[in-house]
């Protein structure tokens, strides 16, 4: 048994040097060149600086943007680090509310929200999506159909015809991946980003 | 329910069992030292290797000395993890400045990787390291799904070999595994994460100012080359705190493909590779069966409890199906089936919040882990896993029919039997015994997110997940509490390391025993009645074992939610 005790560590340390160091080292250099703009996390940057990244939701309070999900993020309470607060998309602390489906709290929050969406657009049924929150409180898109729910508030927010509005949801939308993958989607940031750019003109 | 959900689900299927084959082809070549399309390039490298660490790849081992070998390189293993972590504020790539992990959670987090759990009592993005992400997680992603294939090849060459007293060589199979195996599997799956928008980087994390001026700091990291082997090696342990529901570590809906079809390729490939190592594949087949028969009963629930809802949102006319912690991507069909996915596999990553699932379909991912992963399972444990249950099976068939049951050319006796009993009570001690202990020690309770029977869920997930060394996790649970760190850990070691020991003494004694052929009174293995068998034997021993625990938990929740009843 003696002579497995040089393999044990040996072994233990080239197998460390290589799928730990050589490995990801070498594949950093190697997306780096081959897609950088991904490996850098797909930021967007507006007038040379970096508003964001295309994948990663942030919050939107505002009338006249589109709103995103639900998010349960928390970050250090500044006074007093043993603790945390609430504070949505934050994109260094990802997580879920994970509230289960008999949870009191959960409950009453859902009403609290639906009544809030019903009076703001009482034409639509209420989304389920814009009613949940997100698993990692960073969820970068909403369904089209939560995106078509929001678009009275922000034409009358931005004085824009509703139909603009909806033309541009149109254009933001995207389908499932070859009919098959996934679910129809809208990036709220993108989206938000196509209605700053048309009102500009 | 939809049409578009049970396509993704055949599909799935269909990509799973088409790979199986050459997969188990390409490992049948690599574990029986033979040239493979590769060995050009890297035969030198591993000569080099063994070379340097004074291994003679000739030299077999003892099924003793195999494990011992085993043993010592998890020590290894586990002392490299811990001593990172400690150390991490002195070393490099430490751009967002992270002080050294406390104790007890470097303790919980080293065991966790080095038992393939992979249970996230860290939160990656704001507790560790660019250098502890690799070279403490990456690097034993690799070593741990090598180290299991291993032992479920050696198990194997036990059925497959006669009157010898060696199972291989550990230090061979585990390079052999990540060199042949891992490494270019994981080279091209890194390149393609990224190409899907997956971050790979040593940069700072990323200030942003949103559209709102608020200020974001995004996260970043070299995220793909971490989640290539998470998902191939079964690992499941995030490099975010959300895991593969976090955009950065799961992008797109094909990533999220790729990523459930990567947890599934290895462990189906050696259902091949056991069919070809005992002489015909049909074996292998026969149990890949068995595990495709509990693997559609478990999508079809949770899928059909998901997009039921929750009587809290039915109650307010929100259609559409239980989307609390979940993803617009994902959908609920793609979550539903990753659940099940990484469950059956012992995997662990999630890219939903198993907690927000609905009673029933949070039950499912919770069975999934108790009837022991074997439902694919995690690399090579789900193999021998679950030959562990075939020798159970055959030992019921042989008492009914009064012959001494015979498995592949080799007798089932009293030695085999008990040591898979072993094996398989390990799992029931560790998850009832915590969970006992979990729902009425002060401090334990103190942990728990929801009140009413989801709290017990959330217990008794977080130990059948440690001792399954799954690495989900009910997440709203507290875990990085002392007494979760050392409960914890203590689940995932015994849950590991004492089902592997009995299986690898089942490897031992069957390599020493002579091949019978088989004769007029062999009960085949190949056949829907053995499928049957098999299937009866792991629902029985499950449900007679679990269904209490489970009756507190998701059943009474399920019954409350219906009746109205809030906690």
């Amino acid at each position: 048994m003696l002579r497995e005790i040089r393999p044990a560590i040996v072994l233990l340390l080239v197998l460390t040097a290589i799928t730990g160091l050589a490995y990801p080292l070498a594949m950093t250099a190697i997306a780096g060149a081959l897609f950088p703009a991904q490996a850098q996390g797909s930021l967007i940057k507006k007038d040379g600086k970096v508003v964001g990244s295309a994948l990663i939701g942030q919050e939107f309070r505002d009338d006249k943007y589109f709103h995103g999900r639900l998010s349960a993020t928390l970050a250090p309470d500044p006074n007093d680090s043993t603790k945390t607060v609430s504070a949505p998309y934050n994109a260094a602390n990802s997580g879920g509310a994970n509230l289960g489906p008999t949870s009191k709290a959960l409950a009453d929050r859902l009403k609290a929200d639906v009544d809030k969406l019903r009076a703001e657009n009482p034409n639509q049924p209420v989304p389920v999506d814009l009613l949940t929150t997100s698993a990692s409180g960073l969820d970068p898109d909403i369904s089209p159909e939560a995106a078509q729910f929001q678009v009275p508030r922000v034409a009358k927010a931005r004085n824009l015809p509703e139909d603009a509005v909806k033309q541009l949801v149109a254009a933001n939308s995207e389908g499932r991946l070859v009919g098959l993958l996934g679910e129809p989607r809208v990036n709220v940031l993108a989206l938000n980003l196509a209605l700053d750019q048309a009102a500009a003109k | 329910m939809t049409m578009v959900g049970w396509l993704q689900i055949i599909l799935f299927c269909v990509i799973i069992v088409a790979l199986t084959k050459p997969l188990g082809w390409y490992m049948t070549r690599v574990f029986g030292g033979e040239r493979t399309i590769l060995s050009s390039a890297l035969r030198p490298i591993e000569a080099g290797i063994y070379w340097i660490s004074g291994v003679d790849e000739k030299r077999e081992q003892h099924w003793l000395t195999y494990t011992v070998a085993m043993l010592l390189f998890h020590v290894g293993g586990f002392l490299v993890i811990y001593g990172v972590m400690r150390l991490q504020a002195m070393l490099p790539f430490n751009p967002a400045g992270q002080p050294a992990v406390a104790e007890d959670l470097s303790f919980n987090t080293a065991v966790s990787f080095i038992t393939n759990t992979n249970w996230q009592n860290y939160g990656g993005e704001s507790t560790l390291s660019y250098l502890t992400q690799m070279v403490g997680l990456t690097h034993q992603n690799f070593l741990s799904a090598a180290t299991g294939i291993a032992l479920a090849v050696a198990l194997i060459r036990g059925f497959s070999r006669a009157s010898t007293r060696t199972v291989g060589n550990f230090w061979v199979d585990v390079t052999r595994c990540t060199l042949y195996v891992l490494l270019p599997i994981c080279i091209v799956y890194t390149l393609f994460l990224v190409w899907q928008g997956m971050p790979q980087t040593l940069g700072d994390y990323v200030e942003a100012t949103t559209l709102e001026g608020a200020k974001q700091t995004i996260a970043v990291g070299p995220v793909a080359s971490q989640v290539a082997i998470k998902m191939l090696g079964t690992n499941g342990g995030g490099f975010f705190n959300a895991n593969a529901a976090h955009p950065f570590e799961n992008p797109t809906a094909l990533s999220n493909f790729v990523q459930m079809l990567s947890i599934f390729a290895l462990g189906a490939a050696l259902t091949n590779v056991f069919g070809r190592m005992v002489g015909n594949q049909r074996q292998g087949w026969a149990i890949l069966s068995v595990m495709g028969v509990l693997f559609i009963a478990g999508v079809a629930i949770t899928y059909w409890a998901e997009a039921n809802g929750t009587s809290m949102l039915q109650a307010l006319g929100l259609t559409g199906g239980n989307m609390e912690g979940k993803e617009v991507r994902f959908g609920i069909l793609a979550s539903s089936l990753f659940a099940v996915v990484t469950t059956a596999a012992s995997c662990g990553a999630v890219n939903a919040m198993h907690d927000s699932f609905t009673a029933l379909g949070g039950m499912i991912p919770l069975i999934n882990i108790e009837l022991g992963e074997i439902i694919v399972g995690g690399v090579g444990a789900g193999m021998y896993g679950m030959l562990l249950f075939v020798i159970l099976a055959i030992f019921v068939a042989g008492l009914m029919v009064g012959r001494t049951p015979e498995y592949v050319g080799k007798k089932i006796e009293a030695r085999e039997v008990k040591m898979a009993m072993l094996a398989v009570l390990v799992l029931p001690l560790m998850i009832l015994g915590w969970t006992a202990v979990g729902v009425v020690y002060p401090a334990a309770v103190a942990s728990m997110a929801n009140a009413g029977p989801h709290g017990f869920t959330e217990v008794l997930y977080a130990f059948t997940s440690a001792a399954g060394n799954n690495g989900s996790a009910f997440a709203g649970l507290t875990g990085n509490t002392f007494f979760y760190n050392l409960t914890l850990a203590c689940a995932m070691f015994v849950g590991r390391f004492f089902m592997i020991i009995p299986a690898m003494a089942i490897a031992g004694s069957l390599a020493e025993k002579k091949s019978v052929p088989p004769s007029m009174g062999t009960f085949p293995t190949t056949g829907g009645l053995f499928v049957g068998l098999v299937v009866g034997v792991i629902l029985i021993m499950g449900g007679l074992t679990f269904f209490p625990a489970l009756a507190l938990g998701p059943i009474v929740e399920h019954l409350a939610m219906n009746a109205g009843n809030l906690f």
